[in-house]
């Protein structure tokens, strides 16, 4: 246990960690997608287009959207920034660290995205093959094809075994072409989010840092106090059941002493604590009717003292278990029933 | 439980460990890289100078920076850099300990990319293919008009090129500028060696005084702010603890004073009163729900 509640500290003092590691494992797993997925270029003039740039688009945009979901702390910032003021002030500044602390990392997965699309090449060798500048590295003598048998020739270049444009432009001369450019694309990209990242990190504390920190540590505060009182309504919870099935079953056993005119069965005095546990409930007939009793009339959620009659105990399984939450807190207990009633069930 | 804890103040206490490793990690990383990355020369007469040098220049600045990310202590330098005197002193020598400890881990990535590069060969023969002299070469020298040639030599790199398939001339081009690309790697590898060498083992020769107490001032801010942190996130632990438990109270009184409890009602619920908290009702729970969003209690 102790352990849990060292490595649960460590996470939360290190909740950036946590995330930057959230952060890693999705960018891995761009890369691996992007390696499984079965690149299929439809080799037509318009097509192409969509195709290609669909497939350098579309998927980062959902990782982008994935990595919000993913990250544990969109429900907070989404509910410091509905709240109503109340006494205690919203600074939009901490909002803002939020916001942008979150959305720094839900970039990394589709830039890792985009760039090994552009490094791998397929993508833009589909969408621009029809725009390879013939006259530079094929046969623009080649005898007269209009514009659009041109276009759908060259439109085949990625998908080699269709391709019947050989005189035209070469094909292996075409997909290198298209392929350099992609590549040199893909490395300016990445440099410059290298460098987009490198300037946001450096410059912060060259402005703003106690701002910064103010907005870092407030940050953290709120999370910390939501996780906190979690923990606490869960522990109000636990002594709240508890509290509430003890007085259920010293209701049940008084009520079924009343009702038997007789003093409930002592348990020996020498079995100690078993017995207390017992909780006045000593033979099967008992048990059966306190679990019939249970799942056919539970007990209000109102803890009361044990000298006060449940309103629920034995006295009729018509009744509704659950006040109503929105009537008064001041109604007074229910009546009891006759006892007769309950017995003849028995 | 005792060995995480140990683990944990061995981190904090050796950073340069932990930046020694992220160094390293780079440096595999931009070798896997390498291996990975599909190199094709577009082997047009222009192009392939840039796509060669491009391939050879571009990724280091892109590891460097990355290198520089990744390194802690690079904020740490540039806070120290630009905080405000205050009351303590900033020292020169310190500052420029961490600048120059940190630009040498970040050129380790960049300078193997360079060096794997350079023995690889790949990019020296796609970027000065057709820069080599043609007379030097059989199947080269005889043709008939210079920028022809200059193509023909452009298409080097590309094996599989109908027109250079099985061409001899085209091998003994490719095997030159390999020898040369390897050549200047090892050189470059060996100058760095030898430079690092003389680094280590003439620095105790100047002022090793000025760099022990460099070193431990720079230790000594870089742990100073991971305990800084720390104690923040302590203190707002404690700081939300006791908000929680007055918003509690709180609650309580004002549950009293409305008038909503049960006579005797909390006295007679052993040993849970405290964690309970007066709130022994459905009603008093929803209403201590909604007082929290509603109105939170203030800072």
């Amino acid at each position: 246990m102790d352990k849990f509640r060292m490595i649960f500290q460590f996470l939360q003092s290190n909740q950036e960690s946590f995330m930057n590691g959230i952060c890693g494992i999705m960018a891995l797993a761009s890369a691996q997608m992007y390696s499984a997925f079965d690149f299929n270029c439809p080799c037509l003039p318009h097509y192409n287009l969509a195709y290609g740039l669909g497939i350098l688009l579309v998927p980062p945009f959902i990782l982008f959207l994935l990595g919000f979901v993913l990250n544990n702390n969109v429900s907070m910032l989404a509910e410091e920034w509905r709240r109503p003021r109340g006494q205690r002030g919203k600074d939009p500044a901490v909002l803002r660290y939020m916001f942008c602390s979150m959305a720094q990392r839900a970039m990394i997965a589709p830039a890792v995205w985009v760039s090994v699309t552009l490094l791998d090449g397929k993508c833009i060798t589909c969408a621009f093959c029809t725009l390879v500048p013939v006259e530079t590295l094929g046969n623009t003598s080649h005898p007269g094809l209009s514009q659009g048998e041109m276009k759908q020739v060259l439109a085949r270049i990625p998908c080699k075994e269709i391709y019947d444009g050989q005189e035209l432009v070469a094909n292996e001369v075409a997909i290198r072409y298209l392929r350099c450019i992609s590549q040199a694309l893909g490395w300016c990209f990445v440099l410059l989010m290298t460098m987009l990242a490198f300037l946001v990190r450096s410059l912060r504390p060259c402005f703003t840092q106690a701002a910064f920190l103010k907005s870092r540590y407030w940050s953290h505060y709120i999370d910390i106090e939501r996780k906190l009182f979690d923990e606490t309504c869960a522990e109000h919870a636990r002594s709240f059941a508890k509290v509430c099935i003890q007085q259920f079953f010293e209701g049940m056993s008084t009520d079924l002493a009343a009702a038997h005119c007789h003093p409930p069965r002592k348990v020996p005095v020498d079995m100690g604590e078993a017995a207390e546990k017992l909780l006045g409930i000593t033979d099967q007939g008992t048990m059966n009717t306190a679990l019939k009793s249970w799942h056919r009339c539970k007990p209000p959620l109102h803890l009361h003292s044990p000298a006060l009659p449940s309103s629920c105990g034995w006295a009729g399984e018509g009744q509704p278990p659950m006040q109503p939450p929105m009537q008064s807190p001041m109604q007074p207990p229910m009546p009891r029933r006759e006892m007769a009633a309950y017995y003849s069930r028995v | 439980m005792d060995r995480f804890r140990m683990i944990l103040q061995y981190f904090q206490s050796n950073s340069e460990s932990v930046m020694n490793g992220i160094c390293g990690l780079l440096a595999l990383a931009s070798v896997k890289m390498y291996t990975c990355f599909d190199f094709s020369c577009p082997c047009l007469l222009w192009y392939n100078m840039v796509y060669g040098l491009g391939i050879m220049f571009v990724p280091p600045i892109a590891l460097f920076l990355c290198g520089l990310i990744l390194n802690r202590q690079s904020l740490v330098m540039l806070e120290e850099w630009r905080r405000p005197q205050g009351r303590r002193k900033k020292d020169q020598a310190v500052i420029r300990y961490m600048c120059s400890s940190i630009m040498q881990r970040a050129m380790v990535a960049p300078v193997v990319w360079i060096v794997v590069t350079l023995l690889d060969g790949k990019c020296l023969i796609c970027a000065f293919s057709s820069s080599v002299d043609p007379e030097k070469f059989v199947g080269f020298a005889n043709a008939s008009h210079p920028v022809q040639v200059q193509q023909l030599l452009a298409k080097v790199p590309c094996k599989d090129d109908e027109l250079m398939r099985n061409d001899t001339s085209r091998k003994a081009v490719s095997r030159y500028l390999r020898c040369w690309s390897q050549a200047l790697g090892w050189s470059i590898l060996l100058i760095l060696i030898i430079a690092a060498f003389l680094a280590r083992w003439l620095r105790p020769c100047f002022n090793q005084a000025a760099l022990l107490q460099a070193r431990h001032w720079s230790n000594y801010i870089d742990i100073e702010q991971k305990i800084f942190e720390e104690t923040c996130c302590e203190h707002s632990r404690l700081f939300a603890h006791k908000c929680i438990l007055h918003f509690f109270e709180s609650m309580r009184q004002e549950i009293k004073l409305h008038g909503f409890s049960l006579p005797c009602e909390g006295e007679h619920i052993e040993g849970e009163e405290d964690l309970l908290r007066g709130i022994t009702h459905q009603d008093k729970v929803n209403k201590l729900l909604k007082m929290w969003y509603y109105e939170k209690p203030p800072l």
